[in-house]
């Protein structure tokens, strides 16, 4: 198994290459540069062209590309023209927020998702099974942006429970303070996007239960005299939670770039949010490196999905 | 109260499967005993309810969907009155069950090892130590070469007739003295076939257990079996001893699946008559008269009768129905 890790990481070298060429291309097809948009137009046209010139922006593609390789191999991914910072120092204080938000959904999706999942397999057909199908719907059906306003307005301004914006509380001094504001801040986005991660958890989960309830080898038990919850925790729930299983670093992709909108909704400072603002000030530097880690956590993802996925059936080999 | 009980007796078995508000019979009305030391085969055409009729006895039916009646008396014990947890220790300990499909009979998250031991586990105070030890014996005993190393294995690692002697190893595990095999050959190719069906003879020779085997070839019949209940849409039509059967099978039924082409005794033109078709579905199924007629439609109406029930017509020989007198076969005496 180790071997196949290994080989696999390798192998995303190149992949990770290619991905930088393809969203570097396509960054460069994005209209106007970090000076379009400024605000002083005193600014000589000529003065422009001198600044773009000493940025190196009029440079050809390949020439900015291997200068930009070049920098990133000693750790220098460019400096954010709206921060006027390294890249890297900009995402880095964006990152712990993502961090923290993406485990804390993370966490709820699977301690919502799981029971649900389970209970509704296990007794299928009943009235509980037939309300989770009903919320199920529900979160499958309702847009990611819908449900963050509801939410939002619900319970951030209707109900006041929770902090609506923000991702901590200015008030807070001591570090136990500091933390509690930020767990308090990042209850509703995670809920949102707990909320609609659980979707696929639990229809997985539910119909492979249903699936494994009537198989070969459930019968095999059960004329073994194994008692009907062994039955469950032995053999129906280990086999039925195989997808789930291998979803695992789908399900963390899924969640990170899913972030991006409730991030903006949420007012929450993170990755998401520096995302979307940066398109919006063309700061170029930041976007490229942040898709590009996008990107690479899918790559990531994947692998993680293959990892797990040998590691709980023994069937999969994966080269 | 019978002097001498048989091992298994089952009495007036109905499994019905439920269709929205109605339950449809899949075994109707079905009688059998089993002996020690007795080989019994149940023979019929897919469909025909052999499945459910060892399911039942196993009480594995989903009772929100089942309606069972009837009796399965084992040990002066009706074990349909049992409770879950009775049941279970039936299950696997008095009674061990070989299913068709060898692969999707063993659970592909287990190992062989864990596979046979649970059935240990739950019958017997062996410690992990013994329970290895017996492992090992039941796999040496189902033939499996090298077992210090299959055991460690995964079933989808073994071939198919492996499968099935792990599959077999689990019902024998805590040497049951009812083995219910629900056609244990039929996924495997024909010379496995033949070597699962000599390891199902040799273990009947050693353990004196009663087998009842479900399947729908004559051959293994004629191979294995002492006694042979012959079972159309979920009743059984014909019962006898393996010779008496083939020598002088009487129910149509019987004789077409013996591969005779059903031919009337005063029929004068030589048209030769192929029973077509399949079991109809349950909910299709003719419950008054009888099911056979409709796929005989060239024997007279007034040959059926009405409600044909077993008539016994020689010592151990039954037959549902007496009209087979009306015709006979072509290529039998007369
Ligand atoms: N759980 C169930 N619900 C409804 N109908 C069922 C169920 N199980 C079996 N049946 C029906 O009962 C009848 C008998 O099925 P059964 O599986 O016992 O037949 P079988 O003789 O074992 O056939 P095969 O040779 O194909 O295994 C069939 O008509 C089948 O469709
Ligand atoms: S009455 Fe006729 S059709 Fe019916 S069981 Fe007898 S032989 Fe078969
Ligand atoms: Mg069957």
């Amino acid at each position: 198994m180790w071997k196949t890790i290994i080989r696999r990481v390798l192998l995303m070298i190149p992949q990770i290459l290619i991905l930088s060429i393809l969203i570097f291309i396509l960054a460069d097809f994005m209209p106007g540069d970090p000076f379009t948009g400024l605000v002083d137009p005193n600014l000589d046209p000529a003065q422009l062209d001198a600044m773009r010139e000493a940025y190196g922006l009029n440079d050809p593609l390949p020439v900015k590309y291997v200068r930009w390789m070049k920098n990133a191999l000693q750790g220098d991914f460019g400096r954010s023209f709206n921060y006027q910072q390294p890249v890297t120092a900009v995402i880095a204080g964006r990152m712990g927020n993502t961090i923290r938000l993406s485990l804390l959904s993370i966490i709820l999706t699977y301690l919502i998702g799981l029971p649900l999942g389970i209970l509704a397999g296990r007794y299928n057909e009943s009235i509980l099974d037939k309300t989770v199908l009903v919320y199920n719907f529900v979160s499958f059906a309702v847009p990611i942006f819908v449900l963050a306003l509801l939410m939002v307005w619900v319970f951030g301004y209707n109900l006041n429970w929770f902090p609506a914006r923000g991702s901590i509380s200015v008030n807070a001094v001591t570090q136990w303070d500091k933390w509690m504001s930020q767990l308090y801040h990042l209850l509703l986005p995670s809920i949102t996007t707990a909320i609609l991660g659980t979707t696929s958890i639990i229809q997985y989960l539910r119909s492979e239960i249903i699936d494994a309830k009537v198989s070969d080898y459930v019968k095999t038990a059960r004329s073994k005299g194994v008692p009907i919850q062994k039955v469950y925790t032995k053999h129906i729930f280990r086999n039925a939670s195989l997808p789930i299983a291998s979803g695992f670093g789908f399900t963390i992709v899924s969640l990170f770039t899913g972030s991006i909108f409730i991030e903006k909704i949420f007012t929450y400072r993170g990755m998401g949010y520096l995302f979307l603002q940066s398109i919006n000030t063309r700061d170029y530097s930041v976007i490229f490196v942040l898709a590009l880690f996008y990107g690479f956590l899918g790559l990531i993802g994947t692998l993680l999905s293959d990892v797990i996925l040998m590691a709980v059936d023994p069937r999969i080999r994966i080269d | 109260m019978a002097v001498e009980r048989s091992l298994l007796e089952v009495n007036n078995l109905e499994t019905g499967f439920r269709f929205g508000d109605v339950y449809h019979n899949a075994v109707d009305d079905v009688s059998l005993t089993l002996e020690n030391n007795e080989i019994l085969a149940i023979v019929g055409e897919s469909g025909c309810g052999k499945s459910t009729l060892a399911t039942s006895i196993m009480g594995l039916h989903d009772p929100k969907n089942t309606e069972i009646k009837g009796e399965v008396i084992y040990k002066d014990l009706n074990l349909l009155d049992l409770n879950e947890k009775l049941y279970n220790r039936i299950r696997g300990n008095d009674i061990g069950m070989i299913f068709q499909d060898p692969l999707g009979s063993l659970n592909p998250l287990m190992t062989i090892y864990n596979q046979i031991s649970e059935s240990l586990e739950y019958h017997s105070d062996l410690n992990e130590e013994q329970r290895r030890a017996r492992v090992l014996e039941l796999l040496n005993q189902v033939g499996i070469p090298r077992p210090e190393q299959i055991m460690k294995n995964y079933p989808h690692e073994l071939s198919g007739g492996m499968r099935q002697r792990v599959v077999i190893a689990i019902a024998l595990a805590n040497k049951p003295p009812v083995i219910i095999a629900d056609e244990p050959t039929t996924a495997l190719d024909v010379t496995i076939q033949a070597q699962i069906l000599d390891l199902m003879v040799d273990i009947q020779d050693e353990t004196g257990s009663g087998i009842i085997l479900i399947t729908h070839d004559l051959g293994v019949v004629a191979e294995t079996a002492d006694r042979v209940a012959v079972m159309y849409a979920g009743q059984i039509v014909e019962e006898a001893p393996v010779e008496e059967l083939f020598a002088n099978p009487k129910h149509p039924y019987t004789r077409s699946l013996l591969n005779s082409i059903p031919h009337e005794l005063e029929d004068d033109d030589d048209e030769l008559h192929v029973i077509h078709g399949t079991v109809p579905s349950l909910q299709k199924l003719p419950r008054k008269g009888c099911r056979f007629a409709p796929r005989i439609p060239w024997i007279p109406e007034d040959s059926h009768e009405e409600n044909p029930v077993l008539h016994e017509i020689s010592p151990n020989h039954k037959v549902r129905c007496t009209c087979w007198k009306h015709f006979h076969f072509e290529g039998e005496d007369e």
